[in-house]
């Protein structure tokens, strides 16, 4: 083994070094990655755990029919922060700027990011983003209440006024200014911060699907940032860009909004795919299969991904239908393509079923089916049908829950040992993905049928008559099993960080160089490097009778 | 597709859209059928590729794994594969997207509908013949208004018969509606009729359908609206041509009695002070 080679000892002291300070002003005045990628990590799944929150309360709310728990303005609140905190400040931020922070310079064989004290700010600003969007719960009308994606002419002044609204507007904005901020960071970090022999080819496929995560983020936040400043301007200045009265276009909202909304999917998918990759090749002791043709994936879905918004307005008659059907029905194929790259992987590979895993399994179940509700949904005419409705809700919770949390639970499970030093309990970690999987597919399955017997999304109540009551009382109670597994992990989380048994360096003979330092990593990462000469470095200094084939 | 719009009936309405409304429900419903199939055969492929490695490759003692890297002609096989699956896919879609969007004629046991002054024939959409009944709909928060067109020469349709919730309608006729919004977005969307499409302020959708059966088709607006859209909901009641003839005029009666109230009310209120205030904002 090469191990001990690669933690020489430091022979000579030469000088002082200034020590960072402890405690809490150590977390929070700390520039480190590895540090704010934790702080990212904790923070997000905090808010994942307020938004499943909100979720149970509108489950609650719509067990039964006609039921008058929550009022019609309490829930409209509910699931506009749900939406808005699972997707800008959960599942973005846990996988691009957590995992991601985290990860990159560890599997690069970097010592920090790009530009530490920037990655500082957009940590700040992302968590003064969500305090302000969620202050709103404080103010008089309460938060934001029009939706995650705020259709014009609901959210101009007239329609929405208070405080609520602007106060979204302005959070959002914040967290879109620190995705921008870490986007700039880990390019400039993958760019110029590679260590000798870590050509852009011999990178892990997680690095790969980051870079391509984080070049989606800078062509779409921008757009989101400057529809923000229009729709201020409209609420405050007495603009009318959304304002049909004064001659302004409602479309162009639509239009504006789901430019970034649709990149923004993959900016919650492309990192969770790159967990799934980096997880099923080591827990099944082969290379990824197809590097190459994963990554070839990963650009085409990326490169689609701008030029399908439109599929997201084909029920407003003012899109070329044909052009958007293709051009979403086409993301099927470079997605196909990463599933039989993922069955490849593990093919004739000696798998290891671990908690990890597990959750990966249940992604390639979850994410295959959401997928096929979205070749559905990539249709006009069907969309016509399901548009809005209960259907579209199961499917992107399918896409999103089932797909991108599940793969980032397999992430918790495979990294905590890196951060923390020590392993998660396997047999919660089972127990817990077993409660997960039941209660998702019990709460969301029976959702689809909902739909499509034309119970639409966002009502607060619906009528005895209409057949849905049985329904929606299976969801109501998968939902809280679901629940009840993602405590399961929280639990977890705690009792393993005390008690767990003590990793290791490198728990599952991994093959990328985070594995290479020691668990946790010391301040500046790596005293010394296996040399770098394919996509899983450590895996050949491990095993020299298996050495990666070099220019495949 | 004949045989495609009949399947639906066969499962009877579990997993499939709404149908049996009017063709164009029916045609999304067999649309959707095809394509679950062939998406259900492609599931259950991948996973039980996955099942069969999760089984055959486990950890076992003594047991390598082989350090396979890819294979260029597998993978270039499966991204064609992917490929023409789609292609299919797209061509069925394309193909049906006429016959869902496009209005047929109406049939033989329809609203006459010969005379074109009554009813207005233009519009984005229109049957091969031209003929059809037109129906503008308009969201407001929160509540469907619907103006029967063409019953005066005003072709905004002030002085029309209107109704608010319930959509009369007759049977066998080619209805056409005008979806517009007044206020914020809305979306029209009757389940069994077909597909939704949104009321956007400021621009004018359309859609159609054609009933056979008489009887009510219950829907409510799809997309949200604001603390009512739970309680924005619609009801289409197709009814035989001549007892929509017979409800269309008793609501041209009831308009007309109405105006002819309110004239009167008008030369009573003329005699008194304060009366040009009133017949100022009557006008």
């Amino acid at each position: 083994m090469a191990t001990a080679a690669l933690n020489p000892v430091p022979q000579v002291v030469a000088h002082r070094v200034e020590r960072a300070p402890s405690g809490l002003v150590g977390w929070i005045t700390t520039t480190d990655h590895k540090r704010i990628g934790i702080l990212y990590l904790v923070t997000s799944f905090v808010f994942f755990l307020l938004g499943g929150v909100e979720a149970l309360l509108m489950r609650l709310q719509l067990g039964e029919a006609n039921n008058t728990l929550i009022t019609p303005e309490v829930y409209n609140q509910l699931f506009t922060m749900h939406g808005t905190i699972m997707l800008f400040v959960f599942l973005g931020p846990f996988a691009f700027a957590g995992l991601g922070n985290y990860l990159v310079p560890l599997m690069i064989g970097a010592p920090d990011m790009a530009f530490p004290r920037f990655n500082s700010l957009s940590y700040w600003l992302y968590l003064g983003g969500f305090l302000l969007m969620s202050a709103g719960f404080l103010t008089n009308n309460g938060a934001a209440n029009f939706g995650w994606f705020g259709y014009a002419p609901l959210t101009e002044a007239i329609h929405s006024p208070g405080p609520g609204a602007d106060l979204w507007i302005i959070g959002v904005g914040l967290t879109g200014l620190s995705g921008i901020f870490t986007a700039v960071n880990i390019i400039t970090t993958i760019f110029t911060l590679r260590a000798p022999g870590m050509v852009m080819f011999r990178m892990p496929i997680f690095v790969w699907n980051q870079m391509v995560t984080m070049f989606l983020l800078l062509l779409a936040f921008p757009v989101l940032t400057s529809a923000f400043a229009l729709l201020w301007i409209d609420r405050h200045l007495g603009g009318h860009f959304f304002d049909q009265n004064d001659g302004g276009q409602p479309i162009l909202w639509q239009n504006l909004f789901w430019f970034f909304g649709h990149p923004e999917v993959y900016i919650l998918a492309l990192p969770y795919f790159g967990i799934v990759t980096e997880v099923l090749a080591t827990m099944s002791k082969k290379p990824v299969f197809g590097y190459k043709g994963m990554i070839g994936a990963t650009l085409s879905i990326g490169a689609l991904s701008m030029g399908v918004w439109a599929h997201h307005m084909y029920t407003t008659g003012a899109v070329l239908l044909p052009f958007f059907a293709a051009m979403s029905l086409l993301i099927a194929v470079p997605t196909g393509i990463k599933f039989f790259n993922w069955i490849g992987t593990m093919w004739r590979g000696t798998i290891t079923l671990n908690t990890a895993v597990l959750f990966c399994l249940g992604f390639l179940v979850m994410f295959l089916f959401g997928g096929i509700t979205g070749v559905i949904l990539a249709q006009p005419v069907l969309d016509f049908q399901l548009h809005n409705t209960y259907f579209i809700v199961a499917h992107f919770h399918y896409v999103m829950f089932g797909g991108s949390a599940f793969a980032a639970f397999a992430g918790i499970y495979y990294w905590y040992p890196k951060m923390t030093g020590r392993l998660l309990s396997e047999k919660l970690g089972k127990l817990s993905f077993t409660v997960m999987f039941i209660g998702f597919n019990l709460c969301f399955f029976p959702q689809h049928d909902l739909g499509l017997r034309g119970m639409p999304r966002r009502i607060e109540t619906y009528s005895a008559h209409m057949g849905w009551n049985f329904l929606n009382m299976l969801s109501s109670i998968g939902a809280y099993i679901a629940g009840v597994g993602v405590l399961i992990t929280v639990c977890n989380l705690f009792v393993s960080y005390r008690k767990g048994e003590i990793a290791g360096d490198n728990p599952w003979d991994g093959q990328t160089l985070e594995w290479a330092c020691s668990s946790p990593p010391p301040d500046h990462n790596f005293e010394a490097l296996p040399p770098i000469r394919s996509e899983r470095p450590l895996w050949d200094a491990n095993h020299p009778d298996q050495l990666t084939k070099v220019g495949h | 597709m004949a045989a495609l719009a009949l399947a639906p009936s066969a499962f009877a309405g579990t997993f499939t859209p709404e149908s049996g409304g009017s063709p164009n429900a029916n045609h999304i419903a067999g649309l959707y059928d095809l394509t679950l199939y062939v998406a259900l055969v492609i599931f259950v492929a991948v996973e039980g590729a996955l099942a069969y490695a999760l089984i055959r490759f486990r950890a076992r003692k003594g047991r390598v794994a082989k350090q396979m890297h890819g294979n260029t002609r597998l993978e270039i096989g499966w991204t064609i594969g992917a490929a023409l699956i789609v292609t299919v896919l797209a061509a069925a879609t394309f193909i049906s997207l006429h016959s869902i969007r496009d209005p047929v004629n109406s049939g033989p046991g329809g609203l006459d509908i010969s005379d074109g002054v009554q009813y207005e024939t233009t519009g984005a959409i229109k049957p091969p013949n031209g003929r059809a009944l037109t129906i503008q709909v308009n969201g407001i928060q929160y509540i469907w208004r619907y103006t029967y067109l063409g019953n005066t020469s005003n072709p905004d349709g002030l002085g029309d018969p209107y109704s608010y919730y319930q959509m009369v309608v007759p049977t066998n006729t080619t209805v056409i509606l005008k979806v517009v919004s007044q206020d914020v977005v809305h979306s029209w969307w009757i389940p069994q009729l077909g597909g939704k499409v949104q009321a956007v302020p400021g621009y004018t959708n359309y859609t159609w359908f054609k009933i056979a059966k008489p009887g009510n088709y219950k829907g409510q607006c799809s997309f949200l609206c604001g603390r009512g859209h739970a309680r924005m909901i619609a009801e289409v009641t197709a009814v035989s041509p001549a007892r929509y003839v017979q409800w269309i005029n008793q609501q041209k009666a009831y308009l007309a009695a109405a105006d002819a109230q309110a004239s009167t009310f008008r030369a009573e209120l003329s005699g008194k002070p304060g009366a040009a205030a009133v017949e100022l904002t009557n006008k």
